[in-house]
């Protein structure tokens, strides 16, 4: 995988993709910095970059307010709950696609994309009338099954990409062996599309993480994830940049660290390029 | 090739998922276009009647309707376009070797984290303020007049807040995508003294076409219903100068409560939004057929 | 048998969440400040009811407006208290979607609150919303501006004097601007402040027999005031301006004047957050001559769906949370600035709180908005910075852009007005009140 570079060209990659990932990352570097400031800094003008009285006050005033592991344990559930079982109808899904594709296969990926384009707040009312009526309202698996559907048309999608790259080849060779269908599925191409699946994976939770429609407007008091808890520090009357950085910051810490890990898996399960 | 035998498996295993989504789509579906032809406000109980096409007609001669589309279109075009052709730029610089390699890339994917509406209040509050952002500090440092962001460019601004937050979603898959790629193949047609311009043309960018596909039309079906940005920054306006379908949408449904329009404005973007991805699979779907 | 399980089964869940619920309420609430003390002081409440556990959903205004209209439209049960405005309350009222508080006890003492306030929250003699914090809107100034520019505020100022004195304060070179409004569009932001506004120069926005005004001349005057004010004296950016975005310009020093709620009088004085909390001088919102003042009346109030399976246990938090007795309690923890403002006629006449220096001006702002008869010519609605009916988020919100777009220089008063009157038309007569 290591290609041979010289220093100077790593040198010059590295400052390049520095410069730009700390312009992209910015925003949030300036998000968490001003969770440290008080409310009367985080409106200073001009505003103070590093040198200002650093203070966790805000975070003790979150944590006094909300029950920040409730909603934490809700956004854990539901958006893991959601990718895998979203993962487990679309891997067989996507390889049947991919690999036994018929005349309409096509058009089926087409019809599936096509039932996410129906704007959520158009149709929040018939969903609504049907989890009062399913006594979902306010419920981790009545989000966890909404969260499922809707992003199940972007998991089959993105892995039947990533299974189309596969040579098919390898597969036969494996049925050749004498290998059964499932565990062609299980240790011949999920092994080689681990890349492909952990970033799906990854994205579907981020996805999930971040819904703010639904998770808001099917949720009270028990199911409610992160998305709502930064919704109770959101332009109140008075100051709140602060204080909601600080709420925005915890929202995202534990999405970030998780991004970090699956970000080394990312790469190791990439040497897997070599498989051609 | 395929076998009967895999053809049926293959058939079962589609089945789960297509029977889920056909039901997802069906139950809301067919109530929201039967809403649809009914008088149906939800802070009017009892009134409920049978209208016809009279929902159709308000919310198609709504005088926001044609600014609507524009927006929508103008807001969808514009971050894909800048999304495709950064995310592309930006996954071919992390594929290089560099030090931290592991660090710059979670610090590119992170915006991709952030709730749309917390992206939104930073964006508006702590870097286009006029007169206490970040932008305009800036410009003061350097002589110039603060632009007024959200009065004067209002659209562009929210297009560049949304790119903010799509980019990232570009750049991993596409550097999913270029891992994948032979690089035997890139270093002989180095050896045969391609340019770097050539090799990119004719080697990387053919390979990435299925997965910038797969950015296009997933990123469109979510850019068609963007709607936290707006209502945060601008609230749709000044003037519809950033009303889109969905804030039109959001307005009959969620400010009037009036379930029969906000249906009517419902089924209308599931049309449009098939007319979009129709044409988008024209002009990109022999990507997903090699 | 499968329905026969399922019924089972839906009936013993029932009977269990009955059980577990039966002193569990769901309170939802707005995210300010007041709202926040009441969720951190609710101890005193459980300590005294034991029988009673409280669940909060703490939520933003707008968020929070959307979830409870929605859950008590589609009956979905979701919360016992809801805390909602003076706008919810007639409507709401008049669907008999709440359940009547007349029956609160005798020692809830509900002549004690303020006429105005109550008169709000009360529709066919029922009382379906206790009032948490009432407000109004006044004029906040810089009062070394003020003096440094040679003039003096009146206590009741009028429009000419509060446009002489904002172009007389702006210093755009400094960045001081001499008057900071509301521009950012919405039914509860631009539209709010500018709904009161009209009703003091004599623009309302139906006739009698609910005919849009906008092409009245008492609406240009009002919207060429207030754009020709903004032009020479408003900050940058005003298109974009709520009610936060001002209280940050203002904090920070950057405003001569501002006229918005009265809540943010406690804001712009403590010292902790407001760099100019010194120099904070205040006023009634001004006249143009005709009689009624440009201020708003606008009451958060708790209130309980009908169809809860706890509304007594709802009624006595509501009665808790509303009482003299909070008001002590709030005073004794966080001292009597903080005490929640314009509920009460006890509160004001207590020498305690006289002395908080925006005491007496809130409740004469309060007590001079009148929500049955706003502007200057007779209306067929209730509601001074809003109309009391369904339409009139989504139509306000929509006119509230093409006001935005006037005031960021996108088309011209008239064009502004004239849309809106379109808009009014199409949006009456779709909803029957006029052919």
């Amino acid at each position: 995988m290591a290609r041979a570079v010289t220093p100077q060209r790593r040198a010059v990659n590295t400052a390049a993709a520095w410069t730009i990932a700390l312009l992209i990352f910015f925003p949030i570097l300036w998000t968490i910095l001003t969770s440290f400031k008080t409310e009367a800094e985080a409106i200073a003008s001009p505003p103070s970059f590093l040198f200002f009285d650093w203070t966790l006050e805000n975070y003790v005033t979150v944590n006094e307010r909300s029950d920040y592991f409730l909603h934490f344990m809700n956004s854990v559930v539901i958006s893991l709950g959601s990718t895998l079982i979203g993962l487990a109808i679309a891997i067989p899904a996507a390889w049947s696609m991919a690999f036994v594709p018929g005349r309409r296969t096509k058009d089926v990926l087409l019809w599936m994309l096509s039932t996410k384009m129906l704007p959520p707040v158009g149709v929040l009312i018939p969903i609504y009338l049907i989890f009062r009526d399913l006594n979902l309202l306010d419920t981790r698996i009545g989000l966890i099954i909404v969260l499922t559907l809707i992003n199940l048309p972007i998991i089959i999608w993105m892995l039947y990409t990533y299974f189309k790259e596969i040579p098919v080849d390898i597969l036969e060779a494996a049925r050749m062996d004498g290998a059964s269908l499932r565990s062609e599925i299980l240790y011949v191409l999920t092994p080689m599309a681990v890349p492909g699946i952990a970033s799906t994976m990854l994205l579907n939770v981020i996805l999930a993480w971040n819904e703010a429609f639904w998770t808001l407007n099917l949720t009270a008091a028990d199911a409610a994830p992160l998305t709502a808890f930064i919704a109770g520090f959101s332009s109140p009357e008075g100051l709140f940049y602060a204080r909601l950085s600080a709420a925005s910051t915890m929202a995202i810490a534990p999405i970030l660290i998780l991004g970090w890990f699956s970000q080394k898996q990312l790469v190791r399960g990439l040497t897997f390029g070599a498989v051609k | 090739m395929a076998t009967q035998h895999s053809r049926a498996a293959g058939r079962l295993m589609l089945s789960p998922a297509v029977i889920l989504l056909l039901g997802w789509m069906l139950i809301p579906l067919s109530l929201t276009v039967y809403f649809s032809f009914l008088r149906y406000n939800l802070l009017m109980p009892g009134m409920e009647e049978w209208t016809g096409f009279l929902n159709y007609r308000f919310f198609l001669t709504d005088p926001a309707f044609f600014d609507a589309i524009r927006n929508t279109l103008l807001l969808v075009g514009g971050v894909l376009l800048i999304t495709t052709i950064g995310g592309t730029l930006l996954a071919m610089l992390l594929d290089q070797p560099m030090w931290g390699q592991g660090i710059v890339r979670i610090l590119v994917i992170a915006p991709f984290f952030v709730m749309p509406t917390v992206s939104a209040l930073v964006w508006k509050n702590m870097f286009m303020n006029p007169v206490n952002g970040l932008f305009a500090h800036l410009a003061k440092g350097i002589g110039l007049e603060p632009l007024d962001f959200l009065a004067h460019a209002p659209l562009f601004s929210i297009v560049m807040i949304v790119s903010w937050q799509w980019l990232p979603f570009a750049t991993l898959i596409l550097l999913t995508a270029l891992q994948s790629l032979d690089t035997e193949q890139l270093e002989a047609a180095e050896m045969d003294g391609a340019s770097p311009l050539c090799r990119f043309f004719f080697i990387v960018l053919p390979h990435l076409a299925r997965a910038i596909t797969v950015v296009i039309l997933i990123q469109t079906i979510f850019l068609l219903s963007v709607f936290a940005e707006i209502l945060v920054t601008t609230n749709g306006g000044p003037g519809t100068a950033t009303t889109n379908l969905t804030f039109l949408v959001y307005a009959q449904s969620l400010l009037q409560f009036d379930v029969g329009a906000a249906s009517a404005g419902g089924v209308v973007a599931i049309i449009l939004a098939n007319i979009v991805a129709i044409f988008l699979m024209r002009m990109i779907g022999k990507n997903l057929e090699r | 048998m499968g329905t026969r399980f399922a019924a089972t089964l839906a009936s013993a869940f029932l009977a269990s969440t009955a059980l577990a619920q039966a002193q569990t309420i769901t309170i939802a609430t707005v995210n300010n400040g007041d709202m926040i003390r009441m969720q951190a002081l609710s101890e005193h409440f459980t300590d005294a009811n034991p029988g009673i556990e409280l669940d909060w959903v703490v939520l933003e205004e707008n968020i929070l407006r959307q979830r409870v209209t929605t859950d008590i439209a589609t009956r979905g049960g979701q919360y016992d208290v809801m805390t909602i405005g003076t706008y919810e309350v007639p409507i709401w009222g008049g669907q008999d979607w709440l359940v009547s508080l007349n029956d609160l006890p005798a020692d809830y003492d509900v002549d004690d609150i303020i006429p105005a306030i109550r008169a709000g929250l009360t529709v066919d003699g029922e009382l379906y919303a206790a009032p948490f914090y009432g407000e109004s809107s006044m004029v906040m100034y810089r009062t070394d501006l003020m003096e440094a520019a040679g003039l003096e505020m009146p206590e009741a100022p009028t429009w000419d004097f509060i446009a002489e004195a904002a172009r007389a304060m702006t210093d755009r070179d400094n960045e001081i601007y001499g008057i900071c409004l509301r521009g950012k569009a919405g039914w509860g932001e631009n539209m709010a402040f500018l709904t009161a506004t009209a009703n003091s120069f004599g623009a309302r926005w139906f006739d009698e027999n609910w005919q849009p005004q906008f092409d009245s001349e008492a609406w240009a005057t009002t919207l060429n005031f207030y754009l020709d004010l903004m032009e020479d004296a408003g900050p940058p950016g005003s298109s974009g301006n709520g009610f936060n975005e001002n209280l940050a310009l203002f904090q920070t020093g950057k405003c001569g004047m501002w006229i918005d709620a009265t809540v943010a009088a406690s804001f712009v004085t403590n010292p902790t957050d407001s760099t100019v909390a010194d120099h904070v001088g205040f006023a009634l919102a001004p006249d143009n001559g005709l009689g009624p003042r440009g201020n708003w009346l606008w009451a958060w109030s708790l209130a309980v769906p009908a169809g809860t399976q706890n509304a007594e246990a709802a009624k006595a938090f509501i009665a808790w949370a509303t009482s003299k007795e909070y008001l002590e309690l709030v005073a004794e923890n966080e001292g009597w600035s903080n005490v929640p403002p314009g509920t009460r006629m006890s509160l004001y006449e207590n020498p305690n709180y006289a002395e908080v220096p925006f005491a007496q001006i809130t409740l004469d702002s309060i007590n001079s908005a009148d929500p049955t008869n706003p502007t200057v010519d007779p209306v067929p609605y209730v509601g001074v910075q809003f109309v009391a009916i369904p339409e009139f988020q989504g139509l306000a919100t929509a006119v509230g852009q093409q006001f935005a777009a006037a005031l960021a220089g996108q088309v011209s008063a008239e064009q502004a007005l004239q849309s809106a009157q379109t808009l009014a038309v199409r949006e009456m007569t779709r909803a029957g009140y006029i052919d």
